[in-house]
């Protein structure tokens, strides 16, 4: 049984307002009183996750179940998909273009803190159809 | 260290006032956030010369205290009220990011990170 259920629209045209999402559950773990660990770690893998579907995605959406012992995170975009899931889980590797990096993203960080940060990742990617990315963060981690 | 002494040392303007009293640990400067979201070390102070939104982002995900505006540059108001809302305190200094830095790190103000 999941302990709160979460939905979220990723708009994709508007970079002021990514990171509403992950700033949202943020908020919600610390009212539930979650492992404070556990829910930076979730802020900012879900973060980096929220950004790439606003910048790469052309927006999408977020799932978000909160169990007591593990918080699964679902990203789902239908934007172009990628090629090559192994190079972009690569340090540094990436496709951003100019005017991304000049508001500081872009460097490629992305995916890796994603995988970082979370217990468990999937990445399920169609070129031309889009990406779902799912993640597991467990409040008590042996990572935390 | 305390964000009162940044705002000593930097002489630093306040534009989002939150708790002055609040310890600072380590800090961290840069103008990639992903490069900023890469090390989680209790850093509670960010410097940077990026305006948008994002930098209030991250440093809310990173639960950090404290954001630091370089060479006297401002952000829009809407950047401001998304740091009131978060409790983070944002100062602007006169001082280039290098020269920021060094005046912090040389008071004290570590890095965080063995390397
Ligand atoms: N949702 C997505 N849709 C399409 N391509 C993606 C998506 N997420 C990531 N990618 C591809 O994978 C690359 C690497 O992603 P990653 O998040 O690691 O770095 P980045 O977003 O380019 O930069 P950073 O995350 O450091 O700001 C991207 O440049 C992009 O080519
Ligand atoms: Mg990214």
């Amino acid at each position: 049984m999941s302990m709160l259920e979460l939905k979220y629209d990723i708009p994709g045209d508007d970079f002021t307002r990514a990171g509403e999402a992950s700033g949202d559950v943020k908020q919600k773990l610390k009212k539930l009183g979650y492992n404070p660990a556990a829910i930076r770690r979730v802020a900012i893998a879900m973060y980096e996750g929220e950004i790439n579907v606003v910048i790469h995605g052309g927006g999408g959406e977020a799932i978000v179940d909160v169990d007591p012992d593990k918080v699964v995170i679902l990203l789902i975009d239908h934007g172009p998909g990628i090629a090559d899931v192994e190079k972009a889980m690569q340090e540094g590797w990436s496709t951003a273009p100019d005017n991304v990096r000049s508001l500081g993203f872009g460097a490629g960080m992305g995916l890796p803190n994603m995988k970082k940060y979370s217990d468990e990742m999937e990445i399920d990617s169609v070129v031309g159809k889009g990406t779902k990315l799912r993640m597991v963060v467990y409040a008590q981690s042996p990572k935390a | 260290m305390k964000v009162h002494d940044i705002i000593e040392v930097l002489d630093a303007e306040i534009l989002v006032e939150g708790d002055l009293d609040q310890e600072l640990k380590t800090a961290c400067g840069s103008d990639m956030m992903s490069d900023v979201l890469a090390f989680v070390k209790d850093q509670s102070v960010l410097l940077t010369g990026l305006l948008n939104p994002q930098v209030v982002r991250t440093a809310e995900m990173m639960d950090m205290h404290c954001i630091v505006f370089v060479r006297g540059k401002r952000p829009e108001q809407l950047v401001l009220n998304l740091a009131q809302q978060r409790d983070i305190t944002v100062l602007a200094t006169p001082y280039r990011m290098f020269t920021a830095c060094g005046k912090l790190y040389k008071a004290g103000l570590e890095g965080g990170t063995a390397i």
